[in-house]
């Protein structure tokens, strides 16, 4: 597969999003809304799930599922409040010693007015601070798109694990062909030359884990992932706070 | 690995890298003797507005100003001392036609990258410094950017150094794909840590300051201060409008209206900002 068979799939319409992640992993999941400063995005769902005997922190980009949900989602493009909701309930899971795991699936964060005026760089740019010294284990899925600083604002974990057709980019492949080549229709040669997919990025360092599709039976791959992240909450959970944010730092410190 | 393949060009105002002082490079001077000032129009006299810290005397307009010019204007005389001066951008991902821009970029900017690093005395006051310079491929964010910036902050760190810096960016580079979208966190993650140690961080926002950059350690600063009608912004106004497909606003992503919308602590104007640094530094000395 070329990376831009990579990049469609990630898109698919009918690809499942966060929501059936959450109901195809968890054992019960409790949403939790809004920012506390502005609204509530609907782009970035969160709250508390059972996993087991273990309750966890969730963050979700939710790019919805009907052409009018999709809609009311904005596609999974969240506002400066998404960011935001995202670390409240973030700072809300340390506080009671929740593990973050977070799903990733976005084509960016969203770019308007009111994402500008009511600060979308602030937004990200905090939670990047803050998600690097979270004193608790943080786990990032990438399971479609990861656009850019918009995926990042979620993402800065402990360990990244990517779907196997996930991909995450610093641009999109047609931003990139049309800033680079005025012409966007070069964009599967921009997705080539990006080094986008989970294949790249785990060799880049920047993903730790590739996790397999089972060619579209998704139950398989939530199930492996319901063990999976089970195992990571026991490991991490065994690593002394100041040890496992040293960890977390040195993961990002020696990209260079 | 392609790092220092090509040699930054030497300037003939440095003695040696080590040793580099803060005398302004005639890089970016216009060789015209009159410049056509981009905010009121008119013609001003290059000379004039090199004088004027290429701020136009007519209308007061804060043009490009380059990394050396800046030092200069900022610095106590002689005080600045160049780190980390030989790291220069290489081409990780083999991406096409990379290298020729970073060739074309030292040569313009007679820069090695986007960022120049270092200690200064502003005011007597001594400070870790970082500087951007937008004639190196816009200010772009590669790796060596996020390098040096980590590695100034983790020597403030060390050294208990206030932080002075000034932002100039279009953004993550893409010819570095991830890697350069991974310097936002490796940054914010040295401001983070230099924060919880109690280190004073003041930014000074330039024209342009925007994607990965104001994500990150732009917005991070415990002070921001920003240049008149500086473009600060997560989105430039062009993608916005691409986005949405209406016209935006006026003064949207301005110093002006991020002042207005609480994102930013201060405009002040260049000839106001060595004294403001110096007040500022002093405020939060800890000797
Ligand atoms: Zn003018």
């Amino acid at each position: 597969m070329n990376a831009k068979d990579h990049v469609a799939a990630a898109r698919a319409k009918d690809r499942p999003t966060a929501a059936k992640y959450i109901k195809g992993i968890f054992d019960e999941f409790t949403e939790l809304h809004g920012d506390r400063c502005f609204g509530d995005d609907p782009a970035m769902v969160g709250g508390v799930a059972r996993l087991g005997q273990s309750y966890v922190t969730v963050i979700a980009q939710e790019k919805g599922t009907t052409t009018r949900e999709r809609a009311g989602r904005n596609f999974g493009s969240a506002h400066p409040e998404g960011y935001r909701k995202a670390l409240r309930l973030m700072k809300q899971a340390e506080k009671f010693g929740r593990p973050v795991i977070t799903f990733v699936d976005t084509a960016g964060a969203f770019c308007g007015i009111g994402a500008e005026e009511r600060g979308q760089g602030q937004a990200i740019a905090s939670n990047l601070m803050e998600m690097m010294m979270l004193r608790v284990p943080v786990l990032a899925i990438f399971i479609g798109e990861g656009g850019s600083g918009g995926a990042l604002g979620i993402a800065v974990a402990d360990q990244v694990w990517m779907l196997e057709n996930a991909f995450y980019s610093v641009i999109s492949p047609e931003g990139c062909a049309s800033i680079l080549w005025k012409d966007p229709a070069r964009a599967a040669e921009a997705a080539e030359c990006l080094k986008l997919t989970a294949e790249d990025l785990t060799d880049l360092s920047v993903a730790e884990q590739i996790i397999s599709e089972h060619e579209g039976n998704f139950e398989k791959t939530f199930a492996f992932l319901k063990e999976a992240i089970g195992s990571f909450i026991a490991e991490k959970q065994q690593i002394p706070v100041e040890e496992l944010l040293r960890e977390r730092y040195d993961k990002f410190r020696k990209i260079q | 690995m392609i790092k220092g393949l090509f040699k930054k060009p030497k300037n003939d105002l440095e003695p040696s890298v080590a040793g580099r002082i803060d005398k302004p490079a005639e890089v970016n001077i216009p060789h015209e003797l009159c410049t056509v000032c981009p905010g009121c129009k008119k013609s001003v006299f290059s000379s004039d507005l090199q004088e004027n810290d290429c701020v136009c005397p007519n209308c007061g307009k804060h043009l490009r100003l380059n990394t050396r010019q800046r030092i200069h204007m900022i610095a106590d005389p002689d005080s600045f001392r160049e780190f980390w001066a030989d790291m220069s951008g290489s081409d990780p991902l083999g991406f096409p036609d990379y290298e020729e821009k970073l060739r074309a970029a030292e040569l313009a900017s007679r820069e090695a990258e986007s960022v120049v690093t270092g200690t200064v005395r502003i005011g007597k006051n001594p400070a870790a410094l970082f500087v951007m310079e937008p004639a190196f491929m816009m200010g772009s964010m590669g790796t060596v950017t996020g390098e040096k910036i980590t590695r100034l902050f983790e020597y403030a760190t060390e050294k208990g150094l206030p932080v002075v810096g000034f932002t100039a960016s279009g953004g993550a580079r893409m010819q570095e794909g991830m890697l350069s979208l991974m310097q936002m966190a490796k940054t914010s993650g040295a401001v983070k840590r230099f924060s919880d140690a109690g280190g004073f961080y003041l930014a000074v926002l330039t024209d342009p300051t925007t994607g990965g950059v104001t994500a990150s350690f732009a917005m991070e600063a415990d002070v921001i201060a920003a240049e008149p009608d500086a473009l600060i912004c997560f989105a430039g106004p062009r993608v916005i409008e691409q986005t949405i497909r209406q016209k935006l606003p006026p003064g949207l992503g301005r110093a002006e209206s991020l002042l207005k919308n609480g994102f930013i602590d201060k405009i002040v104007p260049r000839r106001e900002q060595k004294k403001f640094i110096a007040r500022m530094l002093r405020a939060h000395r800890k000797d």
